[in-house]
């Protein structure tokens, strides 16, 4: 590299300056060109030719408008350019020693009052860098599929004006160098998501899904803040590298006792179940489905539902530090994986199906980090955001081909029509089973290994895991053999419509189903031959928290890390055991969705009907919304209209009213001294100021 | 800025009697011609807003010290003088109140059609007494504002306020006024104990500030002087008066009320309660951030289940401020400076809600959220610029609500782990009714179009809104020059606080309990 650019670092900022300009310019054309023609009052409709302010288009010809293309190109493009950015700024990293691989970029002080200091500064490491590109590179491939599949709407504009804000957030969230920082993108996800769910706000259930994803968001958001709290005043400082750098002397000196440790990361997995939708505040994300299907596929699978797993991963150091923490995170995590697969099997929406098993994947990432393997809840982060992008977006060629239809009992035999989206999920669909060579089955084998093997794993936790992974092969290949395989059972006015998607749709699916394939070479575990080069590449962010938790429990010291280090060393046969055991599951899985869902149709309506009270119960997702709203929120309503009512109303100002009263019939009574002659007034003021002061004196 | 020395000295002078100049000028003025009076008065408050701009760019971020003062001798047999000035703590008070001026004298245009004279002579009575508040630094001076202001507010809830005006009105009367009473008892008492100890009669704060009070009679004067301020905050359980008051109340005026007249009550505990009574300020602390924390919870959990909008953020608005009250009372930086920043940041985005409110109300006649639905529809640039007021009220980060609030809480976990843990789930509970509302008035099916009669903000309703959402963006993501500018004096108030409880601590006798410091119960 020559010139300015020799030191790409130094324009980290643009990163997040080329989404926020996309931000600015899609904010304002929405306002100028696209408001006025979405007022019911006018009559532009589908015709909507010749406008735009700039008088540039003449004639009646059916033609995109001007602004239109102007929005379909900056919207992209500035998330391209983001991508260049982190790609350079990330090669540029590699090229630097790896103990060395930290770049921080101060921008301006933000907050600074008392012993607060908060700069808006970027953070480069081996995480984020993970982080960003993911961000940015599926950010890219999903803008452009919007592109085409937005084409339809109305409100083109304000959808990239939210979308570019949501990559500016998350660019945010996985950039900032602070845990204040991280939060600002945290909750700027929230907005956008909010925004992004409810953006079909007409429909009630959209604009209700959008405000119940905000509000559960919020509930983690409590945990953050008092972690935050917590951090600040035993840290001094909310900087990630400080606090890194705190912890051996804050060790030595008794303050971050196991106790301190437990309690902020406790509260920062609060935080991380909102976020990640895991149990129990998992219950915003099937709804988030109401969102555009891009949205769900960026936002609510491959990006800001993972912030939670980010957020740990980058608190490893001290998540070490607190083994019931850990513990918590694991079964928390193996539970969500299962429970959320479970509620994936009978669902006849195809968005719900894979927004349950987005859930379950993420609860697999988190028992990754809950038994310490990090690294391989960050590779599972990224191959999953590779093919749940793939499969989301699949499913969302799959809902245009349909004109809008998600209920897979209406669909059938569209391979013949589909042909791309049909072998890009395909694609998806044996790399989210765990078939071996493609993406997932890497990631997912060592979260499974890891879940056995490491010191705070069990078997119990593998073989969770593992019936989840099994579970997951049969919901994926019901899925696609209802949508693409079999009889058709498509809507006879529908099925004249069906077609396969433009190119700016199939692209985006064709390069992520590359990804899908190969995204998870990287990261080859050596018991297979591979040099594993995502495991170096993060060992510098996670070999703290070992040396942190080493000196917790000083005795199991040369333990632990001869455990990390000989782990990698020396091959357990048990791992080519439990590795094939997992692929038998996956299979077995895939056999049982071909036999019932191929070889005998019929049986999944017999079985339903055998166990209706099971089925129910599965299929209205184990009464869980209908749990919370009976437990928590009623009571919540009703005990502040009675909290109003009764102490408000009834009470004081009855209490105030009455004090009126009281008054106005002493009134009554008093005026008769009321003799209007200005000097008693004062003598009885004077007389009453004398006896309060006198009063006050001899006191 | 090169102004002459001359007009510093008596800037402050100038900023509290210009807009009395102004009412004057008004009786002139032919009481048929609502328009003119209607930009003369905006006129007033403008010019009283660019003169409030050089206190703030000369003023010195890095003294406690007071600032532009000016003393006369007032009733010298006394010891009464008319004695003003700024400091760190006043500044954006000062600020706040000539900024929101104009903007709700704007907001009037269409919605005061009686008595347009009579209303604009109140309200720059209004702005007199509340600059004359935040100025004063004198006590008896700071009674005589804090009284005037009562009367004009009085007057424009009873006679432009809606149907239940007269009620709300005399509720408002009733409760501020027994503020009044026992704030007066108190200052009588504090005037003779000075003239007890010292020999000499004065009401100047900056004497009163050295008084080694008897913890016992700093007991008694911190209620009473407390009562009137918790009145006017509100802080729970005295805070009914304010939603009648804001529901009652002309757009003008509720905004006035929530971005101003609020904080006289925190201000007074920053500027009297607190610094006069050291040791009672610990001692009730406890007691205090309780009510400080109940108040959020209390009046977001009341706001939630509202059905008229304007009393929603009326609710609201009893949340936000025991947030402010949290924050002054954990007696650290982080917490005051919050605490200030958010009494600014409720003037602006509870400003900024009730003058969207009055942007519905003036076209549909109604408050009703159940009225309302599925608006976004019709009034997109409306629903944009309440959204934005929305998630700033929320405390979005970003915006400005965040950065206080998060100090505040900041602040507060240091000295109580508790009461900052409940009052977090006051953000919580934010987004719940505020997204709740805007969800039932903005979204949905637009069912009663044709019934609400609504158009879009046109060029007026976005000139008074544009300023006050520049802030909420301003203070959200470059909070700097605000925060810097307070840094000296909040920080000469915590040390001399703090100093002064130390000392009181070094001379009571080990094991004293409270009561046995205040009520004489011995064991």
């Amino acid at each position: 590299m020559v010139g300015p650019l020799s030191n790409i670092h130094e324009y980290l900022w643009l990163i997040l300056a080329f989404p926020l300009a996309g931000v600015v310019l899609n904010g304002i054309i929405a306002l100028v060109a696209e408001r006025p023609l979405l007022l019911p009052a006018d009559d532009h409709g589908h015709d909507d030719h010749g406008h735009g302010g700039h008088g540039d288009e003449h004639g009646a010809h059916h033609e995109t408008p001007g602004y239109r293309k102007l929005v379909a190109f900056i919207a992209p493009a500035m998330i391209f350019a983001a991508f260049v950015v982190a790609l350079l700024s990330v090669i540029q990293l590699a090229q630097m020693p790896a103990e060395s691989r930290t770049v921080v970029q101060t921008l301006f002080t933000w907050i600074q009052s008392g012993g607060l200091s908060v700069s808006v500064a970027l953070q480069l490491d081996p995480l984020s860098s993970v982080m960003i590109l993911v961000v940015t590179g599926v950010g890219f491939l999903i803008h452009v599929y919007s592109v085409g599949y937005m084409s339809h709407e109305p409100a083109f504009a304000r959808f990239f004006f939210y979308l570019n804000l949501f990559m500016f957030s998350m660019l945010t969230l996985v950039l900032g160098s602070s845990y204040l920082l991280m939060f600002v993108g945290w909750e700027g996800v929230g907005l956008c998501s909010y925004l992004l769910i409810g953006f079909w706000y007409e429909k009630d259930s959209a604009s209700t899904a959008g405000k119940k994803a905000f509000v559960v968001n919020r509930v983690g958001d409590f945990g953050f803040l008092l972690a935050m709290f917590l951090v600040f005043w035993n840290f001094g400082t909310l900087n990630y590298t400080d606090v890194m750098a705190r912890i051996p002397a804050l060790q030595h000196s008794g303050i971050l006792t196991a106790g301190l440790a437990t309690a902020i990361t406790l509260l920062m997995f609060v935080g991380a179940t909102g976020k990640s939708a895991q149990i129990p505040l998992y219950i915003w994300l099937p709804d988030a489905m109401e969102g555009p299907t891009p949205v769900s596929a960026l936002i609510h699978a491959a990006t800001m539902v993972t912030a939670g797993v980010y957020m740990v991963a980058r608190s490893n150091a001290l998540f070490m530090l607190a083994p019931f923490t850990m513990g918590t995170v694991a079964v928390i995590g193996a539970a969500t994986a299962i429970f959320a697969a479970s509620m994936g099997i009978c669902q006849k929406d195809i968005k719900r199906v894979l927004a349950y098993s987005t859930v379950s994947q993420l609860g697999y990432m988190f028992l990754a980090c809950g038994v310490g393997a990090f690294t391989a809840g960050v590779f599972h982060l990224m191959t999953h955001a590779f093919f749940k992008a793939l499969l989301f977006l699949g499913s969302g060629s799959v809902i245009h081909a349909m004109s809008g239809e998600q209920d897979m009992m209406k669909m059938g035999s569209l391979r013949k029509h589909t042909p791309i989206t049909f072998y890009t999920m395909f694609i998806g669909t044996l790399a989210i089973a765990g078939i071996p060579g493609l993406a997932g089955f890497f990631s997912k084998d060592e979260i499974l290994w890891k879940a056995y093997s490491s010191s705070h794993g069990s078997p119990v936790l593998w073989a969770v895991a593992a019936v989840a992974a099994g579970t997951t092969a049969f919901y994926m290949f019901r899925l696609i053999f209802l949508t693409f395989f079999g009889a058709s059972r498509i809507d006879k006015e529908v099925e004249k419509h069906v077609h396969e998607s433009p190119f700016s749709m199939t692209i985006p699916l064709m390069v992520l189903a590359v990804l899908s394939i190969c995204g998870g070479w990287i990261g080859v575990p050596a018991a297979l031959g591979g040099l594993n080069h995502f495991e170096k590449w993060l060992e510098p962010i996670f070999e703290g928290g070992h040396k942190a938790a080493a000196v917790a429990t000083e005795a199991l010291s040369h333990g632990a890390t001869a455990a990390v280090h000989g782990a990698a060393a020396h091959h357990d046969p048990m791992e080519f055991i439990l590795m094939g055991a997992s692929v038998a599951v996956a299979l077995f899985g895939i056999a049982i969705a071909y036999y019932l869902y191929m070889v005998r149709p019929e049986k999944p309506a017999k079985i339903a009907e055998a166990n209706p009270n099971l089925y129910r119960l599965v299929y209205n997702k184990y009464f869980v919304d209908e749990l919370y709203e009976w437990l928590i929120i009623r009571r919540i309503v009703n005990g502040s209209v009675w909290l109003w009512q009764m102490f408000d109303v009834q009470f004081i100002d009855a209490m105030v009213n009455g004090v009126a009263k009281t008054v106005r019939s002493a009134g009554d009574e008093t005026r008769k001294i009321q003799t209007g002659v200005v000097g008693n007034y004062a003598f009885s003021i004077l007389l009453g100021a004398v006896f309060i002061v006198g009063y006050l004196i001899w006191r | 800025m090169t102004a002459s020395p001359n007009l510093m000295s008596n800037l402050l002078t100038i900023l509290i009697f210009l807009p009395l100049a102004g009412a004057f000028a008004l009786f002139f003025l032919p009481k048929e011609n609502g328009r003119a009076i209607k930009h003369f008065t905006l006129l007033v408050t403008l010019v009283e807003f660019l003169l409030s701009i050089p206190v703030l760019t000369n003023f010195d971020g890095a003294t406690a010290a007071m600032q532009f003062t000016q003393k006369f001798a007032w009733i010298p047999q006394f010891g009464i003088s008319y004695n003003v000035g700024v400091d760190g703590i006043s500044l954006w008070l000062l600020m706040l109140t000539t900024f929101i001026m104009p903007i709700a004298v704007l907001s009037t245009y269409a919605a005061i059609e009686k008595h347009v004279k009579e209303f604009m002579i109140f309200m720059l009575l209004l702005e007199v007494g509340m600059v004359g508040v935040f100025l004063a630094i004198d006590l008896f001076l700071f009674y005589i504002f804090w009284e005037l202001v009562l009367i004009p507010m009085y007057f424009l809830i009873g006679v432009w306020g809606g149907e239940r005006r007269i009620y709300a009105a005399v509720k408002f009367f009733i409760y501020t006024f027994l503020g009044s009473v026992l704030m007066l008892v108190a200052i009588l008492a504090l005037y003779f104990y000075n003239y007890k100890v010292t020999g000499v009669y004065t009401t100047e704060l900056s004497a009163l500030y050295n008084l080694n009070i008897p913890v016992k009679m700093q007991f008694w004067m911190f209620l009473a002087f407390g009562l009137a301020f918790a009145f006017k905050v509100p802080m729970f359980p005295f805070h009914t008066w304010l939603p009648d008051a804001h529901v009652e109340a002309p757009t003008a005026g509720s905004v006035i009320l929530a971005a101003v007249l609020l904080k006289m009550g925190t201000y007074g505990f920053l500027r009297l309660a607190m610094p006069l009574f050291p040791v009672a300020t610990f001692d009730l602390m406890p007691f205090v951030t309780a009510l400080a924390v109940i108040g959020i919870i209390y009046g977001a959990l009341v706001a939630m289940v509202q059905k008229d909008i304007k009393k929603l953020v009326a609710y609201s608005s009893v949340s936000h401020l025991g947030f402010v009250m949290l924050g002054l009372f954990a007696l650290n930086i982080e917490g005051i400076e919050g605490g200030i920043l958010q009494m600014i940041n409720h003037g602006i985005s509870t400003g900024a809600l009730f003058l969207g409110v009055g942007i519905i109300y003036e076209r549909s006649h109604t408050r009703q959220i159940a009225d309302f639905g599925g608006i976004a529809k019709i009034v997109p640039l409306f629903t944009l610029i309440f959204m934005i007021v929305t998630f700033s009220s929320i405390g979005l980060p970003g915006m400005n609500g965040f950065v206080g609030e998060f100090l505040i809480m900041l602040g507060a976990f240091k000295t109580s782990q508790t009461a900052t843990v409940f009052a977090a789930s006051g953000v919580i509970l934010a987004a719940v009714y505020m997204l709740w509302m805007a969800q039932r008035v903005l979204f949905g099916k637009l069912t009663n179009a044709h019934k609400l009669h609504l158009t879009d903000m046109n060029l007026r309703e976005i000139a008074y809104m544009a300023p006050l959402v520049l802030f909420i963006f301003w203070i959200g993501i470059y909070p700097q020059p605000f925060l810097r500018k307070m840094d000296a004096s909040v920080n000469a108030f915590v040390v001399q606080i703090h100093a002064k409880r130390q000392a009181a601590i070094a001379a009571t006798p080990a094991g004293e309990t409270l009561l046995a410091r205040y009520f004489d119960v011995r064991k």
